[in-house]
């Protein structure tokens, strides 16, 4: 099981990628500067009226008696990608759970205060958390393929459930998923083998492809490339720019400079004594790398701790 | 830990040391081989103390439908067909009810719910099958008895597959308190099994907008079947096996088993019954015979489980 | 850049409400909970009801008698020879079986790909596969054949054989979770190879081979169907004569629960009592910890 609380290695983890030697010689603001997709995508008038754009008030999620995220407030804009970085044990990874009440599977879970998707209250008394979770999608820190199951059927697996569409058959809509997630070329040949037996990195574009086939409006991803190499993880932030413009994405990463090359926007959690996870700030991700109204937002991203 | 350690001046002379390890390898090789005797021995045995039968009925021994002391004419098929007529009946009942009870506490029962059930069942396995068979034939029996055989028999007269002695001691009540002793091998199996598959699977799949019913039909019983057939081998050796609740319950007829409703025997039950007043010779040779034919289902069984083990190793990445 | 000619048509609003597919799956999912349940609580109702009949049962047949007496005919007495049967035959028999199987254990574990330890597997997995009444065919042909006569010897050879495989495979479990390093410390400190197996192994492991022998003691205390084939004839008090039959608790609730009479059956509930809780007691000691630690 996964617990975000108290997960030293992830940390160190992240330190490693973050080591990487083509990485290491550039500075985080050079790469906001290479990359400049960020500005157009937040200041697109249009964006406003698609579906998949989320709202939280006052979020706040418990195991038990441990509460590991505070009152948290952000908008998630429709078609962006939004990045959620911080140090471990911030909140981060619980509170992308709530988004798709992933959360409330955990034994002696809770959530509080309201999420909202397109306006309605997924909270609601009358949604059932199995809807929700159709319409946001999830991709998980470790790749995890059903063992027992061909890769076909890892992506057809939740296409399945809905029944059969008279409209589209489900081996369209499996090589739809799969082109989409870039692993088509690679897995065309052998769709009937076992899923396990793919490489890190394309398990997790698999898992992708899974996600995708059931068409949602917002896919969470849990700290995506935690588990893989850096080409792997490459291929994985390609994969992400080209999706946002068919679906919002919401992405947990301890990678600041993968928050930095793939998001529109940044969120920056926090955990301390005094308050368990909490947001510290919010904002268009040039401006939380370059120009952060926070102190704490500035030690952080500038590699001070954490 | 208080281990004497030696320091260099005391070491240990190299004698002393390889005549310790000497004196441990041939205690343990000694304590293989007696093991390994007593199961070539109880094969020897068996072997031999059936020899008799087997020379004066051959293998129609298996097939013969007659078992007369009188006449000193024996045949196992009655005892046969009771014992695979229980079993089968008790894993039909047993399987199911045992996977499913094992899905409730480990996939949907609340942790406070599924704790104490888990620890009931599980001593439950513990029971002495004497104790459950005093069970089986006063309360069990006689709720048969009073509240289903007598009412149907009296109803509706005498059906096919059921029969009409209606005594509450017969293949119905032998097979249900069978069933009853080994659903909790099945449950403890299986939750085991259960437990060591990742939440991430099961994550995997809700998060496809899967209903928790739907997680456990696509994803965990899938990766659980190598250990529920296990589980089920198991269930199934005990139940061919077991003889004191059999024997207390099924109403020791010597027979081919007719109807639910009807007496019969299993070889364990049979082995039991009539051991006490066979006499030496024949009919105690058949009876060791009959003895024989369960011990190689029993090895068939072990042999299955060997296989099924070997199989899901090989497998990797599935089952344990 | 232009969205509306990428995207086509805007989509409809998302809706949380569910499909009328979704809401037919919702009652799938339901039902197939529901019928977990009833399973679960059938199956517990009827283990509960095993226990809650014997213990009341058993409670209104208890009495000091039953500890103190004999059996006098149909009518009068207690299961005091049972009593001292069983109290004799279990632990003899776990003295044998005790050793025995420790030994094999730790050989399995310490050698676990040699061919002796691979064979030993076999037919440790063999002999808890076979049927103890057929142990029981095998205790008579070796013992009551040759000596003429039913006795205690030929139940507790046969108890003991009942208990090897049990200790062994469970001894062999534990063993092997002794880490490696506390081995080849103390192999490096030039402590002999049988040294540091019988010390430091068996010292980390004893709880645990303790709990292996406790388990295989409740299963043999309850063993009916060998005592039927081997030590059957004497409902006496027999204290210190191997050579001869012996009354045990098995023996004692399987004869009189065949007997017509009032008294004797309620003999047999009592006697239940008595070795479902033994058995539970033991099972309940060893298992609160195991529980304890898989619910962390």
């Amino acid at each position: 099981m996964r617990s975000e609380p108290a997960m030293p290695e992830t940390t160190a983890r992240a330190k490693e990628v973050t080591a990487e030697p083509d990485l290491e010689e550039i500075e985080v603001r050079e790469l906001i500067r290479v990359i400049p997709a960020h500005h157009a995508r937040a200041n697109d008038p249009e964006a406003g009226d698609l579906p998949g754009a989320m709202n939280l008030d006052a979020v706040s999620a418990w195991y038990g008696a441990f509460r590991a995220v505070r009152d948290v407030s952000m908008a998630i804009p429709s078609r962006q990608v939004t990045a959620m970085i911080g140090p471990s044990g911030c909140g981060k990874s619980t509170l992308i759970r709530t988004l798709n009440r992933m959360h409330e599977v955990i034994p002696g879970s809770r959530v509080g205060g309201r999420v909202e998707l397109d306006g309605q209250d997924i909270y609601g008394s009358t949604v059932d958390p199995v809807r929700v979770r159709r319409v946001v999608g999830m991709v998980f820190q470790r790749p995890n393929p059903f063992p027992t199951m061909s890769i076909f059927d890892n992506v057809a697996a939740g296409v399945k459930l809905a029944g059969p569409r008279p409209d589209r058959p489900v081996a369209e809509i499996v090589e739809h998923s799969l082109r989409r997630a870039a692993l088509w070329d690679e897995v065309k040949d052998k769709l009937a083998s076992r899923a396990v037996a793919l490489s890190g990195g394309q398990q997790q574009r698999l898992c992708i492809a899974r996600a995708l086939a059931v068409e949602p409006e917002v896919l969470l991803m849990d700290e995506p490339c935690s588990a893989l190499d850096p080409i792997a993880t490459a291929k994985i932030e390609d994969l992400v720019r080209e999706l946002r413009d068919s679906v919002t994405i919401v992405i947990v990463t301890h990678n600041l400079q993968q928050a930095a090359r793939i998001s529109d926007q940044t969120a920056f959690f926090f955990v301390d004594e005094a308050r368990s996870g909490h947001l510290v700030e919010i904002g268009p991700t040039s401006a939380i790398f370059v120009a952060p109204r926070e102190q704490l937002t500035q030690d952080y991203v500038s590699g001070r701790f954490g | 830990m208080s281990i004497p350690i030696r320091t260099g001046s005391r070491a240990p002379t190299s004698s002393a040391r390889s005549a310790g390890d000497r004196i441990f390898r041939v205690l343990s090789l000694g304590v293989a081989g007696m093991i390994l005797l007593i199961v070539a021995g109880i094969f020897a045995q068996l072997a031999l103390g059936s020899a008799e039968a087997f020379a004066l009925f051959g293998l129609g021994f298996l097939t013969g439908q007659t078992w007369d002391v009188s006449m000193l004419v024996f045949g196992a098929l009655p005892f046969i067909a009771g014992t695979v007529a229980t079993s089968v009946l008790a894993m039909l009942l047993a399987v199911p009810l045992g996977v499913a009870t094992a899905v409730f506490l480990s996939e949907i029962a609340p942790r406070r719910l599924a704790i104490p059930m888990t620890l009931l069942v599980e001593l439950i396995a513990a029971i002495p099958s004497v104790v459950i068979g005093l069970w089986g034939v006063m309360i069990l029996g006689a709720f048969l008895r009073d509240g289903v055989e007598v009412p149907v028999v009296g109803a509706f007269g005498e059906l096919p597959f059921l029969g009409s002695a209606a005594s509450g001691s017969d293949l119905l009540a032998a097979s249900l308190l069978l069933a009853l002793m080994i659903t909790p091998t099945i449950v403890a199996i299986t939750r085991e099994v259960l437990s060591t598959i990742p939440q991430s699977h099961r994550e995997a799949f809700l998060g496809l907008g899967a209903t928790r019913w739907e997680t456990i039909r696509a994803v965990v019983l899938p990766q659980a079947r190598t250990g529920i057939i296990g589980a089920s081998l198991l269930a199934l050796g005990r139940a061919m096996g077991e003889t004191m609740a059999v024997t207390m319950t099924i109403g020791n007829a010597d027979r081919l088993p007719s109807g639910l409703f009807d007496p019969a025997q299993t070889i364990a039950s049979k082995l039991a019954t009539s051991w006490g007043e066979a006499s030496d010779g024949v009919e105690r040779s058949s009876l060791i015979a009959l003895g024989l034919v369960l011990l190689f289902l029993a090895l068939a069984l072990v042999l299955a489980t060997r296989l099924l083990a070997r199989g899901s190793l090989r497998r990797s990445g599935i089952g344990r | 850049m232009n969205r509306m000619t990428d995207t086509g048509p805007v989509p409809a609003r998302i809706s949380l409400e569910p499909t009328v597919a979704e809401a037919s799956r919702r009652r799938r999912d339901r039902a197939w909970t529901w019928a977990c349940f009833a399973a679960a609580g059938t199956i517990v109702f009827l283990l509960g009801a095993i226990v809650a009949m014997v213990v009341i049962n058993g409670l209104r047949s208890l009495s000091v008698q039953f500890f103190t007496e004999e059996m006098f005919g149909y009518e009068e007495g207690g299961a005091l020879a049972a009593i001292l049967g069983t109290l004799q035959i279990v632990p003899l028999a776990t003295l044998i079986a005790a050793p025995i199987g420790v030994l094999a254990g730790i050989y399995m574990a310490e050698t676990p790909d040699g061919r002796v330890a691979g064979l030993l597997r076999l037919a440790t997995e063999t002999l808890a596969g076979i049927p103890s009444v057929v142990i029981g065919i095998f205790a008579f042909t070796v013992i009551v054949v040759p000596t003429q006569t039913y006795s205690a010897f030929a139940a507790i050879v046969a108890i003991a054989v009942i208990m090897i495989p049990l200790v062994a495979r469970s001894t062999e479990e534990i063993v092997r979770l002794v880490p490696g390093s506390v081995r080849e410390a103390s192999l490096a400190l030039g402590i002999p190879q049988w040294r540091t197996t019988v010390s430091v192994v068996i010292r980390t492991a004893a709880a645990g081979i303790l709990t292996a022998i406790m388990l295989a003691v409740a299963r043999g205390a309850g063993e009916t169907a060998p005592l039927i084939l081997t030590n059957v004839g004497n409902q006496s008090v027999n204290v210190g004569d191997l050579g001869n039959a012996m009354d045990s608790l098995p023996l004692f609730i399987y004869f009189n629960s065949g007997l017509p009479s009032e008294f004797l059956i309620g003999q047999a509930w009592a006697a239940s009592l008595v070795l479902l809780a033994f058995v539970l007691v033991i099972n309940v000691a060893v298992r609160a910890r195991t529980i304890g630690r898989r619910a962390a």
